[in-house]
């Protein structure tokens, strides 16, 4: 597949802050890529670069074969975006932005269906400074899609929003994927990254930490599967006497699987020494636990992780 | 430049306009307001006899009323009358806030027959300014004119009173163009301050360059409706100017590039002065210092040449005080020479401001 957006040791500073210091990563054609990171890790700054509406410092940054502060009379037509903190003119009403961007890029756009998609209806004729934040939101995700986009920036499009509104977007995300288009996500919800993305990347202060599929992430820095026992605390010297790798968690004991037949083996032995149990359960690392310990690490002052080879197929 | 997105443009940038009402209510409510204020206040203003209180002590004789009614017929000046019983005249018009008074002797008419030299006392405040002259040009106008029919004689050079350039030029005449003057200032400053301001903070402008409009094409719409503005108001100004005051001012074609240059300068200048801080705050205090002093230094309500000498160069270089002469020479004296070297002026001013503000204003951040 063809990358839709290529990065190479992109440099964004900001007087003496290097806000993006040296990132590299490709989103491929089709896929839903999302961009993770804490709060002024620099994301908004690296999509805003890609959407051509911030120079950078350094480095190169092809978006469609484009360089989007450059090209950016030619790339608007093809992509779409939702900025993290969108705007529009206050008079104007949903439905009438919808026709203004519509009639700019001379396209034919049903606003009823693109309202509806949004879940933005009810709204459709009230000016935009009678809206709540939540409904701004909508209204910048669906003038994002009003010129057929073959590629969307969405910066954070999901916060602040309600749980059914939050789906919609998803659905809405699912779809544009559905139709081949690619889609650059950025969120803070790790659970909607790991359900929608292809494949994401990780950024802590200005660098990328970690890039890869939701899976691949997790196997490569997440922990291995872990049995968790709730018992009498006897349990913890024992299992530890028999060579395991054991902690101990809010009175818990948590012990590291190798695999997931050695489960079995540990719950047979402890039923053989008789010692009192109450519950046990197998846990895997979330993506937000692998995300923790990606960036709690860099903030004690350790290194990133070294560069991942390039995964996949 | 695609004309097509100027005309697509338009439309939303005028309803965000009209559904603001503070915008229109510059543009044209406030316009209105002072015409009705200023034209009410001035419409009588030189045309109007000025009040003079007479104290007639000859017991109505038939001299004084005859001398009284030549001075009534003067028209400069209206009679109004205090009883002898009133006492001292001179105390009556201070107790009453009056500024011009005059007394009719006791033993007026017989002294006038007797062609004995006879005093009329005529009291007026000097701070009343032109009009004591008036009341005592009006008294001595009527003595002499008595006096040369005593002598047996008649008027033979007869002064015709009148003004400058040919039909009496009014104060509402002056006000007209000034008016105009104050809406193409106020309004693009007013509402370009704000723009410049509040749509940097909110990304508005970011949020456009995501579209096929170009900043040309923005600032074009946004002059149109400018311009637009400016003709509305020029067409409601003369129109109520003559209707309710009878100004004598034209809507003539000489006027028309006022109305178009004037918008791109202020527009340009409003945009530069609002790029000055994104906080609209702040912005707003910026276009203010600049534009109350421009407001009231270029002639927008009086005429410059009655200012002290000495702010008579700070009207000068004032950008709005070429734009309010040019309109006078154009909607009043209809005086094309006049009109040129006002509208050069202008256009460089206004060049170099939009070019300024195009350069400076920049959409996306570096
Ligand atoms: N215009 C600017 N001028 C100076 N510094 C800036 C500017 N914009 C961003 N920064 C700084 O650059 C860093 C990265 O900001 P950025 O907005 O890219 O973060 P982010 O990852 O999008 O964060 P968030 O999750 O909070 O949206 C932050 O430290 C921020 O303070
Ligand atoms: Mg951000």
């Amino acid at each position: 597949m063809s990358a839709s957006v290529e990065v190479s040791r992109l440099v964004k500073s900001y007087g003496a802050l290097r806000a993006v210091d040296g990132v590299d990563f490709d989103v491929r054609s089709g896929e839903v890529f999302s961009f993770l990171g804490p709060n002024g890790a620099g994301k908004t700054t690296t999509v805003e670069i890609l959407e051509g509406l911030r120079r950078r410092t350094a480095g190169d940054v092809r978006v469609l074969g484009l360089d989007p502060w450059i090209d950016l009379a030619r790339l608007r037509t093809r992509i779409g975006v939702t900025p993290q903190d969108f705007h529009f003119f206050p008079k104007l009403t949903p439905r009438e932005g919808i026709r203004l961007y519509a009639r700019l890029f001379e396209r034919k756009v049903d606003e009823d269906e693109l309202l509806a998609l949004v879940q933005l209806s009810d709204k459709a004729d009230d000016r935009y400074d009678t809206l709540s934040g939540g409904q701004h939101q909508k209204m910048g995700v669906a003038l994002a899609l009003v010129n057929d986009p073959e590629l969307c920036f969405l910066d954070e499009p999901t916060t602040g929003l309600d749980p059914r509104a939050r789906r919609a977007i998803w659905e809405v995300i699912r779809r544009l994927k559905g139709e081949g288009r690619t889609v650059f996500l950025t969120t803070h919800y790790l659970e909607e990254a790991q359900q929608l993305s292809d494949r994401i990347s990780i950024i802590n202060l200005g660098r990328i930490v970690a890039t890869g599929s939701p899976d691949e992430i997790i196997r490569r820095f997440g922990r291995p599967e872990r049995l968790r026992l709730v018992g009498e605390s006897a349990l913890a010297d024992r299992l530890a006497s028999l060579g395991l790798r054991v902690t101990r968690d809010d009175g818990a004991v948590e012990v590291e699987l190798g695999s997931k037949a050695d489960a079995l083996q540990i719950l047979e032995t402890i039923r053989a020494s008789g010692l009192k149990w109450e519950s046990f359960s197998t846990r895997s690392d979330t993506l937000e636990d692998v995300f923790i310990r990606l960036v709690g690490r860099m903030e004690n002052g350790s290194l990133p992780a070294e560069p991942e080879p390039e995964g996949g197929p | 430049m695609k004309f097509r997105n100027v005309v697509t443009y338009l439309p939303a940038f005028a309803k965000g306009y009209i559904r603001n009402p503070l915008g229109l209510f510059f543009a044209l409510v406030f316009p209105v307001i002072l015409i009705l204020i200023f034209g009410s206040v001035f419409a009588s203003s030189g045309s109007s006899p000025v009040p003079l209180t007479v104290q007639n002590l000859d017991h109505n004789s038939a001299t004084s009323v005859a001398f009284l009614s030549a001075l009534n017929a003067t028209g400069a000046v209206s009679l109004s009358f205090v009883s002898p019983s009133a006492g001292n005249l001179s105390s009556y018009l201070k107790a009453n806030s009056l500024s011009a008074g005059l007394v009719i002797p006791d033993g007026f008419a017989s002294d006038v027959a007797n062609r004995t030299p006879v005093d009329l006392t005529v009291y007026t405040n000097p701070a009343a300014g032109a009009e004591a002259g008036i009341v005592e040009g009006a008294v001595a106008g009527a003595a002499n004119a008595m006096n040369l029919r005593l002598a047996g004689g008649s008027e033979v050079v007869t002064p015709e009173f009148e003004t400058v350039g040919g039909p009496l030029y009014k104060y509402i005449d002056y006000l007209v163009p000034g008016l105009i003057g104050f809406s193409v200032l106020v309004s693009p400053m007013f509402s370009m301050v704000n723009i410049s301001s509040t749509w940097k903070r909110d990304k508005l402008f970011r949020q456009l360059s995501l579209t096929p409009l170009t900043r040309a094409e923005w600032l074009t719409a946004t002059l149109l409706w400018y311009v637009s503005l400016a003709c509305l108001s020029a067409v409601l100004m003369v129109l109520l100017g003559q209707a309710l005051f009878g100004a004598h001012v034209t809507l003539t074609l000489l006027a028309l590039p006022f109305l178009v240059v004037a918008p791109i300068l202020f527009v340009s200048l409003g945009l530069l002065a609002g790029s000055v801080s994104t906080q609209p705050e702040s912005a707003g205090v910026v276009g203010n210092i600049i534009t109350f002093p421009m407001m009231f230094l270029s002639g927008t309500f009086f005429p410059v040449a009655l200012f002290p000498s000495w702010l008579v160069p700070v009207a000068h270089v004032l950008p709005l005080f070429y734009v309010i002469d040019g309109l006078n020479s154009a909607m009043v004296y209809n005086n094309p020479t006049e009109v040129y070297t006002d509208l050069v002026i202008v256009v460089v001013v206004a060049l170099v401001l939009a070019v300024a503000a195009t350069r400076l204003f920049r959409w996306r951040e570096d």
